[in-house]
């Protein structure tokens, strides 16, 4: 059944017992996605130590309506990006959003994606690729308003 | 599930009816047959609608009141007799039909008009806004009626003033927003999400104490019961092809044949013309002066065929078996736990659309079931985002029906939302 691809069992998991969800303070910058074609949402807040991208991703806190593809991989971003750099987790993201946007033509990497991998049903699926890059989305703006904001401060032209 | 079968009380011979839509028949999913509920974003075609099309092309395909050669003559008689067949069948003179791209340019048109009219002094009075200005519309409304009067607002400082919807889903009329100062009330006949038939009458009978214009969102009224016009007695209509078993590229605007009369064209250029000179251009007299360009031809001349299809058929039966469903959908639906109906669960001044929530359970997720069951429903907030907020919702499943649905296929979508329940439950 091709039911049981897409939404693996860790999928389902994290649909149930999300992790890291609410939002929380202190945070970097706050962002706001929605899926106009469902009307999903996720307000999305990250918190940064250092700078560059050498900066460590602290925190990562949401408020999230969807879905449980877009729930689920709300909550398993979490799981790979909290604690690491900024760096390796556009990685990740760049690997996640290229499978999922890959129509099932992409072999993931499991090594750079890890759990995320079981994702790569949906890729399958191009109503619900959206819904599987909402909060990565809504992080990738996340981290990209706080180096922006402080590359204005340093007064650097990007 | 097993073959699709075509149990139903009413008198339509739903069999003999599902065997002229070719797309009906085939498999989806690793050959699970379709069941297909999604004729509220657009229905399927017959053959004959197909055909019509077709014979059209090889026959006698030219520009419509262009040239004057054989060709050109029948096809523009090909395109006029599609014209007068539409609007026989809503209750319509030929000349009070413009043809559109679909309902959404139909809307527009109009908008663009009173904005035009707006803009040059003289006359079209009464399309004119100024602000201070009202527009009407209700809340229960798809964004093709909404979003065109927030832009129309917009270019004019009119104010945009709407009905509201009551729990039950219907129009709460006592939310009266209509006052002297009201140009237009624009509003749904059957609501896309709610299934809501709105009383037509009282709202042109509250808009005329005003002398406000009425505008009638005929979109899903139009495909699936007898409507006409005439009777109803509104000031401008529009509706889709492609939801009425006819071709996608062409929509209907009728408007009374003095207010076409009297506006000003929006789009201009060809075939919309009277007298052209360097410096200024006199128009045609409606429907031409609103068809600027060459317009779509094989796309009328097949909406004229489905307009055939359903006349043959009869409106009146094609409503009974809808309410048939209609009405099996929702007390099926409404004895699974956990399942609430968005709308009305009376089937009185009720069409069927048949929206719906499932308890801990994401629309989407519902719908991918479904789909993955051969079920093809509508997931999201069908482009009435503002109706999904009134009822706190983000999302909803849809289910819609045409005359070739059948009861199985009601069961097959009760069967599946149960199924979803299962899949997503702590249980399993
Ligand atoms: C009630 C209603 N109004 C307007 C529209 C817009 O129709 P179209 O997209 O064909 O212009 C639709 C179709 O989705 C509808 O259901």
């Amino acid at each position: 059944m091709q039911l049981e691809q897409m939404y693996q069992e860790i999928i389902l998991d994290h649909y149930r017992r999300p992790h890291r969800q609410g939002l929380r303070e202190p945070f970097d910058a706050e962002t706001f996605h929605v899926n106009p074609t469902c009307g999903d949402e996720v307000k999305l807040r990250v918190k940064l130590s250092g700078a560059g991208p050498d900066a460590v991703v602290e925190d990562v806190s949401y408020d999230a309506l969807g879905c449980s593809i877009s729930q689920a991989a709300t909550s398993m971003l979490t799981d790979l990006v909290v604690g690491r750099t900024v760096a390796e987790s556009f990685t990740t993201l760049e690997a996640f959003q290229a499978m999922a946007q890959g129509r099932g033509q992409v072999e993931p990497d499991e090594d750079v994606l890890g759990d995320a991998v079981a994702f790569a049903g949906v890729a399958r699926y191009p109503a619900r690729v959206k819904c599987a890059l909402l909060g990565w989305m809504a992080f990738k703006d996340a981290v990209a308003r706080v180096t922006d904001s402080a590359a204005q401060t340093n007064g650097v032209k990007r | 599930m097993t073959a699709v079968h075509t149990r139903t009380a009413s008198a339509l011979d739903v069999t003999k009816i599902r065997a002229d839509f070719p797309l009906l028949a085939r498999t989806v999913r690793d050959g699970k047959p379709l069941v297909y509920l999604d004729s509220g974003a657009t229905s399927q075609r017959p053959r004959q609608v197909l055909d019509a099309e077709r014979a059209f092309l090889e026959q006698h395909n030219a520009a419509v009141h262009r040239g004057a050669h054989q060709l050109a003559e029948e096809a523009t008689d090909a395109y006029e007799s599609a014209r007068a067949r539409i609007a026989a069948f809503v209750g319509a003179d030929p000349a009070e039909l413009v043809f559109t791209k679909n309902a959404t340019e139909g809307i527009n048109l109009v908008a663009y008009a009173m904005s035009n009219a707006a803009l040059v002094d003289g006359d079209a009075e009464q399309f004119r806004l100024a602000p201070g200005d009202e527009i009407v519309i209700t809340e229960m409304e798809h964004h093709a009626n909404l979003v065109p009067w927030q832009e129309l607002c917009r270019r004019t400082g009119a104010t945009l003033k709407w009905f509201g919807v009551t729990d039950g889903g219907r129009l709460d009329l006592d939310t009266d927003p209509i006052t002297p100062l009201t140009k237009i009330v624009a509003f749904t006949h059957q609501s896309n999400v709610l299934g809501t038939v709105n009383p037509v009458a009282e709202l042109v009978r509250r808009a005329r104490e005003v002398g406000a214009l009425t505008l009638l969102d005929a979109c899903q009224s139009v495909p699936h019961s007898p409507v006409d016009f005439h009777a109803l007695g509104v000031d401008f209509a529009v509706f889709s092809g492609h939801k009425m078993l006819g071709p996608s590229g062409v929509g209907v605007l009728y408007g009374r044949s003095e207010l076409l009369e009297a506006m000003p064209p929006f789009l201009t250029g060809g075939s919309m013309i009277e007298l052209v000179h360097m410096e200024t251009s006199s128009y045609a007299p409606p429907p031409q002066r609103f068809e600027a360009g060459v317009p779509m031809t094989s796309q009328a001349v097949g909406l004229a065929a489905a307009v055939d299809y359903l006349t043959e058929i009869g409106m009146d039966q094609v409503a009974a078996h809808e309410a048939e469903l209609t009405r099996a959908a929702i007390d099926a639906l409404d004895a699974v736990d956990g399942v609430t109906i968005i709308g009305p669960t009376d089937v009185v001044d009720r069409g069927g659309a048949v929206s719906f929530v499932v308890d801990g359970v994401h629309a989407h997720d519902v719908g991918q079931v479904l789909d993955d069951r051969g079920i093809a429903v509508r997931v999201g907030h069908h482009c009435a985002w503002p109706l999904h907020r009134r009822f706190g919702l983000a999302a909803t499943v849809r289910a819609s029906f045409h005359v070739y649905n059948t009861l199985d296929e009601v069961n097959a979508l009760v069967d599946g939302v149960r199924a979803a329940q299962e899949f997503f439950g702590e249980t399993r």
